[in-house]
């Protein structure tokens, strides 16, 4: 049979980076195929270039045997295929209609929508998913979004759909829902590329191309190899999967939050009583898809948000309504989502951002005077024992990867905390080794008697590290697992807001 | 001030809102279609001073009312262009830009008036105004006739721009693709269309827009051009736009709001109340800041996302 898709010898280079270096793989008619690959690997870039978006330097693309000479996503759409990007491509303010319809051929110079409508409920009907057309993005949820993209490719005629990361705002349930629809579309001759990190997707699927480096490290038959393999192939090395939690006995409470209510920047209530306990030595995992609360919860505990009610307590203190630098001084470390955006200054270089918010305070300050000695000396440190790659302690934090980033960060609060640490999302985005290092870090705090909030949108990792797992959805907590009684399938139910599915497991 | 409410008196400051009205209205579509393609154009005042200065050589060098108005669209068009031109191809900061364009506007347009005309001593040049035209019959209904049906010609075509403008954005395709590059343009990349050409095509065409406002400062009021002549039309055209909570409907209501201030306070000026009457010329400007004011407390806003936002296709 004749590859629906090849990709031969493609290689894109941005200025003097090198993003793909001679990648070459195939996909089959009605195949599910893994792009499998760490951060920066490239498995975005050669995504983009097999979509039209990026132009190939060398190598070439060929659909259905015909070379593709693919210069914008517009021949890509011709030559049918289709990409879900990671983070959606919709416009929030418009219709599911017309978010479908806009630049393709159903949109005369006068919108004719109803025919479009028809033909879109069509295929709607054909996977057996309803929308609702004249509803606009901003009210849907996540994983109907994602069908609004899929649609669009669908739409277009795709034969095959290009998927960016599919499952990362999905619940397990929704996940599963997602495979088993590609399963229809594979069973009607299109092809699925998926670019994934996550075992569980990947291992669905027909046959995995490892990416390392820019390099493709080969095809394998998905059946034929197992995770191990794959990530041997991935990293390079062996890596334990598994992290290891021994056991250690909880402490008293550290960090006592009461029926805690806030709102997002817009006012909309975000926060609607959250009740939740954590103890020293004792990490606490927040499960829940993306957006029902986490962030606001973050910032109203380190006193970054105003609560609209309830009461914050830090080891047996009242922080309720506490400037974060009073907070932080008392002894809570935060360590923020979104690492570029709030806990970092990407303009200011490493020693700056390892002593902000701190800056105030000996050794880094004397009668108002910093002390660069010290700050320099604290810096050096930081970099050689948390071995951020960095050429030195001047550098711009903005010009560092990830994961050093992350370090930057993590340096900078577990210096400072005494009692909490606050983690929200803190391996997203990460490489295998430095979540490794991270996850051995939180279990190092925790043996020093910390408190530990983690949210994560990964359930393995809140299983591997977590005493206890609490789910959140629309703001409030709806159910609480202990480490060795948790079960991904209810965890699941919980997520996507159905409370009777863990009240009956609930534990008190 | 019993005078201020007989009926020939309402009936002229309601006309004269109506006139007053136009040059806000057409700058303010203009200005919409631009941002909601987004590109924050602040250049509205300098492209309408420009276009009233085309006009007005248009009409003073030709004696054809056609001529002038051309004229003031191709200069509201090539002002335009260098607005996009530095924002869509160059992405650079908008605001700067459009404040840029104020200042050569100002400058350019002075200049040229002097190259043109000025010699010491010499009488004002002047050229002939539009002629008021009145539609048969309908300018005939009491009242409303002589408000809406005995107006200038650029008026009427103004008022039928709001329809005709809110139909492109909302009912063609092109409308619905400039309305998504003020909301997330790479919607448009990633289908494979022109961000940039259409970028253009939308603030060209306010340009467009916003020459025949300009024409109506100078053809459409006064003989003479004097430096300075838009005298604010083209900010207050931009707090229009917001006032108007991006919306052609709203920005027929909001310019006539302002101009219906702007009619009363000559009225008010004409009949000799003893109130200084730059009281009431910053009418028109203490409302837009009440309005900016509420506007901040205001629910969901139809703001366009990325107003003023380079796109960069994220190549890295």
């Amino acid at each position: 049979m004749q590859p629906f898709l090849k990709v031969d010898q493609v290689t894109k280079r941005f200025h003097k980076v090198v993003a793909n270096d001679r990648v070459s793989f195939d996909v089959m008619p009605g195949e599910i195929h893994c792009l499998l690959g760490e951060n920066g690997a490239g498995k975005s870039t050669i995504a983009e270039c097999i979509y039209g978006f990026y132009k190939p330097d060398e190598g070439t693309i060929t659909v259905q045997g015909n070379p593709a000479g693919l210069t914008s996503p517009r021949d890509a759409i011709a030559r049918g295929i289709g990409m879900v990007h990671q983070h959606f491509v919709l416009v929030s303010s418009m219709t599911v209609l017309e978010n479908i319809v806009i630049g393709t051929d159903a949109a005369r110079p006068i919108l004719d929508l109803k025919a479009a409508a028809a033909r879109i409920r069509e295929i709607g009907r054909r996977y057996d998913v309803d929308i609702d057309l004249e509803a606009r993005i901003w009210q849907l949820p996540v994983g109907q979004q994602q069908w609004v993209e899929i649609l669009k490719a669908l739409f277009q005629g795709a034969r095959l759909l290009i998927m960016d990361e599919p499952t990362a705002v999905l619940t397990p349930q929704e996940a599963r829902r997602l495979f088993q629809i590609f399963r229809e579309m594979t069973a009607d001759g299109l092809s699925v590329i998926l670019i994934s990190h996550k075992f569980d997707d990947v291992m669905q699927s027909d046959r995995v191309t490892v990416l390392r480096r820019a390099k493709v490290i080969g095809t394998v038959n998905t059946r034929e190899t197992t995770k191990e393999a794959l990530t041997n192939m991935m990293v390079g090395r062996s890596v334990e999967l598994r992290v290891k939690r021994d056991e250690h006995p909880r402490g008293a409470p550290v960090l006592e939050v009461r029926d805690l209510r806030a709102a997002n920047d817009f006012g909309t209530e975000k926060l609607s009583g959250i009740d939740l306990t954590v103890h020293r030595g004792e990490i606490v995992g927040i499960a829940g898809v993306a957006g029902n609360g986490q962030g606001e919860l973050f910032e109203a505990l380190i006193g970054a948000r105003k609560t609209r009610g309830g009461s914050i307590r830090l080891d047996g203190a009242d922080i309720t309504g506490r400037s974060p630098a009073e907070i932080q001084r008392m002894g809570m470390g935060y360590i923020p989502d979104d690492r570029f955006a709030d806990g970092l200054v990407g303009d200011y270089d490493i020693q700056s951002n390892l002593i902000l918010g701190h800056h105030r305070r000996e050794p880094f300050a004397r009668r108002g005077l910093l002390q660069f000695r010290a700050i320099r000396d604290f810096a050096r440190k930081a970099i050689e024992e948390l071995e951020i790659k960095a050429p030195s302690e001047t550098t711009r934090t903005r010009s560092l990867s990830g994961g050093n980033a992350q370090k930057v960060i993590v340096a900078r609060e577990f210096a400072q905390a005494t009692k909490v640490i606050l983690a929200n999302q803190p391996s997203r985005g990460l490489d295998v080794g430095v979540i490794e290092y991270m996850h051995e870090r939180l279990l190092e705090k925790r043996r020093n008697d910390f408190g530990i909030l983690l949210a994560s949108e990964e359930l393995d990792e809140l299983l591997g590290l977590a005493d206890r797992i609490v789910v959140i959805f629309k703001g409030r907590i709806l159910g609480e697992f202990a480490a060795g009684t948790a079960d991904i399938e209810r965890i699941g139910l919980l997520m996507a807001g159905q409370e009777t599915a863990g009240k009956a497991e609930e534990i008190s | 001030m019993g005078d201020l409410f007989t009926d020939t008196i309402v009936i002229s400051v309601l006309a004269a809102t109506i006139r007053i009205a136009t040059p806000l209205i057409l700058a303010a579509l203009g200005e919409l279609i631009a941002e909601r393609a987004g590109i924050l154009n602040l250049g509205v005042e300098g492209t309408m001073l420009m276009a009233a200065f085309a006009a007005f050589i248009g009409a003073y060098a030709t004696g054809s009312t056609l001529m002038a108005l051309l004229l003031a669209v191709l200069a509201g068009m090539a002002m335009s262009f260098i607005m996009v031109f530095m924002a869509a191809t160059l992405k650079v900061e908008q605001v700067v830009t459009g404040l840029a364009l104020n200042l050569l506007a100002a400058g350019m347009s002075l200049y040229l008036y002097k190259a043109f005309f000025a010699v010491e001593g010499q009488a004002m040049p002047t050229v002939a105004v539009m002629p008021v035209a009145p539609i048969p019959f309908l300018s005939e209904i009491p009242y409303i006739g002589p408000i809406l049906f005995t107006q200038k010609v650029l008026t009427y075509v103004a008022l039928l721009m709001v329809p005709v403008v809110w139909f492109f954005l909302y009912r063609t395709k092109y409308g619905l693709e400039i309305r998504c590059l003020g909301e997330n343009p790479k919607a448009i990349d990633t289908k494979g269309m022109s961000v940039s050409l259409r970028q253009y095509g939308a603030v060209m065409a306010g340009g467009a827009l916003c020459g025949l406002a300009g024409a109506f400062v100078t053809i459409g009021s006064s003989a003479r051009f004097v430096p300075d002549i838009t005298n604010g039309r083209g900010w207050l055209a931009l707090v229009i736009v917001i006032a108007a909570n991006w919306r052609p409907s709203g920005i027929l209501i909001a310019a006539l709001v302002f101009a219906f201030l702007d009619a009363l306070q000559l009225q008010i000026q004409g009949i000799g109340v003893q109130m200084p009457y730059q009281i009431f010329l910053a009418l028109p400007y203490v409302l837009a800041i009440v309005l900016m004011v509420l506007k901040s407390r205001r629910g969901r806003s139809e703001e366009p996302a990325r107003l003023g936002v380079p796109y960069f296709r994220g190549e890295r």
